[in-house]
């Protein structure tokens, strides 16, 4: 697979002169490849969200560089807001940012913003409002007359109706009930199967994104703690711990079990393959 | 964009000007500001640039954060610099076309920029200084006589602070906005001032709407610890007046007797 977000030393400094002047991240160096599913993980203030703010050229690097398609975001005007439409950042509670009238109105801000024809705008419109679970009933509606959970998924399919090739979500589901977090990850998913995007995802969550992501992105004070998949990632559980994260529910029990002399492997993180060692574990005894 | 906006800043700090009670500070500012109106001539700005100046030494307040709070007025002070410049009448100096300029002029130029730098970055400094709870504190405290006349002090002040409170709130949620509306290819830099007013309504309807919905969440807030106005209430913090505070206040004192006196001489 090829690389399409290279992040080259990366570093950024926040309110510099004042004395409030602190690193937010300090030299990180990564690469996301065409088409996974990268979750980044890390405690409040590890830099999650001014990286992410990097890679769109929200914010302007301290020093180093972030590579789109092997091309620098700032190399010129232009590129920097082509990177706006080519990357989708889908902010934490994103539901503050409507304004519209209509939620279609709404949806249509981005692919208007990109200068498209309203043909093309009200189809984009209606796919990503099908993607995101937007009800076609309530296209017509005020967006601020919907439910929280509703009008979170519309602020979402505003983003995705630009179809950017990457999508980046800061903790989506922050604030929302099991069902509705269960269902909204679940199109997540659907959307990232049937368009091949690239997908970041934020998280506190190290269920959601032991199930979902291809690769984690560990952060601590500002630098890479880890790259790696879940299963390399989730089996150095005390590290984790030791810089205030956790390990998935269905971890925590094996490593218990491991703890009680039980011959389990203590990286196990999705339900089925517990439920396989556990059936293992009944043959032979 | 926004991060330059310094209005109501506090730089915490443990130095002599931070510890002053706020009232001290602020009557202090009151002194300064009557003083400063009333300089004239060299030595009497002098004077307050002295004074300034080492309050500002003594409060470790980065000269550098004083002058970014000029930023913002840089038009104001160089619009009445030209004016006075060139419409003031006197001893001509030199002449072109319909413009003159005169000795007077430049004087009274000088000393205009010189009075509006000194008031701002005084005030500035009262600001950076105390933090904004200690402010309101020292208002309600300094107007209390006024409760007599039933002026409402107590509602004006918690006005005060809730607003002083949620600036920097604001702000951020501000620049959240931006950022969001950005990421969806929103563009606030080109076109003509119409379109750039119409490509403020993406900012202005959600920072609306989360204001009102903050306003609504804080008298809720408010009610469930049974705040019922200033009747009654009792602080966690009581003001108290030191030596250093009575000290401060008689240097105003002087400051300010010193410039009238100054006032009579052309020095």
């Amino acid at each position: 697979m090829a690389a399409i977000i290279e992040v080259r030393d990366l570093c950024h400094t926040y309110s510099v002169g004042t004395p409030f002047e602190h690193d937010a991240i300090k030299h990180m160096d990564f690469t996301v490849e065409k088409g996974e599913f990268l979750g980044v993980i890390g405690h409040t203030g590890s830099g999650k969200s001014t990286l992410i703010q990097h890679l769109n050229g929200l914010l302007k690097p301290t020093c180093g560089d972030v590579l789109l398609g092997g091309e620098s975001i700032w190399k010129d005007k232009q590129t920097t807001r082509r990177a706006r439409f080519r990357v989708g950042l889908v902010f934490q509670y994103p539901e503050y940012q409507l304004f519209e009238d209509t939620v279609f109105e709404d949806i249509a801000f981005g692919p208007k913003n990109m200068g498209l024809d309203a043909a093309q705008v009200k189809q984009r419109v209606l796919r990503a409002a099908e993607f995101a679970g937007v009800k076609a009933s309530s296209l017509e509606k005020s967006p601020f007359d919907l439910s929280g959970g509703q009008k979170r998924r519309v602020a979402i399919a505003g983003v995705i109706a630009m179809e950017p090739e990457i999508v980046i979500f800061d903790e989506p589901t922050a604030g929302l009930d099991p069902a509705a977090r269960a269902s909204l990850l679940d199109n997540i998913s659907t959307y990232q199967k049937a368009t091949g995007a690239t997908v970041l995802m934020v998280s506190h969550s190290m269920d959601d994104v032991a199930v979902m992501a291809d690769r984690l992105l560990v952060l601590n004070e500002g630098q890479i703690e880890m790259l790696g998949t879940p299963a390399q990632i989730f089996a150095k559980a005390e590290r984790l711990q030791s810089i205030g994260l956790t390990v998935p529910q269905v971890t925590s029990l094996f490593l218990r079990l491991k703890e009680l002399g039980l011959p389990v492997d203590p990286a196990t993180y999705t339900v089925d393959a517990a439920l396989k060692q556990l059936l293992r574990l009944k043959g032979g005894a | 964009m926004l991060k330059d906006i310094t209005l109501g800043q506090y730089f915490p700090g443990n130095t002599i000007v931070h510890r002053l009670d706020p009232r001290t500070k602020l009557l202090m500012t009151l002194l300064y500001i009557v003083a400063l109106f009333l300089c004239k001539w060299f030595v009497s700005y002098g004077l307050m640039l002295v004074f300034l100046i080492t309050a500002v030494a003594l409060s470790r307040i980065r000269p550098k954060a004083l002058f970014k709070g000029l930023k913002p007025l840089l038009v104001i002070i160089v619009f009445t610099a030209v004016i006075n410049l060139f419409y003031t009448d006197g001893r001509v100096l030199a002449e072109f076309w319909i413009f003159k300029i005169t000795v007077e002029g430049i004087q009274n130029a000088f000393f205009l920029v010189l009075r509006i730098m000194l008031l701002v970055m005084g005030t500035f400094l009262l600001t950076y200084t105390t933090s904004p709870i200690a402010l309101t504190d020292g208002l309600e405290s300094l107007l209390s006589p006024l409760k007599k006349i039933h002026f409402p002090v107590h509602e004006l002040a918690m006005m005060m602070s809730i607003a002083l409170r949620f600036i920097p709130t604001l702000i951020e949620e501000t620049d959240k906005i931006i950022s969001a509306q950005k990421a969806r290819g929103a563009d606030f830099e080109t076109g003509n001032i119409f379109r750039r007013a119409k490509a403020l309504i993406p900012i202005l309807v959600p920072l609306f709407v989360s204001a009102f919905r903050r306003a609504d969440e804080l008298a809720t807030a408010m009610e469930c610890r049974c705040y019922h106005g200033g009747e009654g209430r009792t602080k966690l913090k009581q003001l108290h007046y030191h030596t250093r505070d009575v000290l401060c206040l008689l240097l105003g004192l002087a400051l300010l007797a010193g410039v009238i006196v100054l006032r009579h001489f052309t020095l």
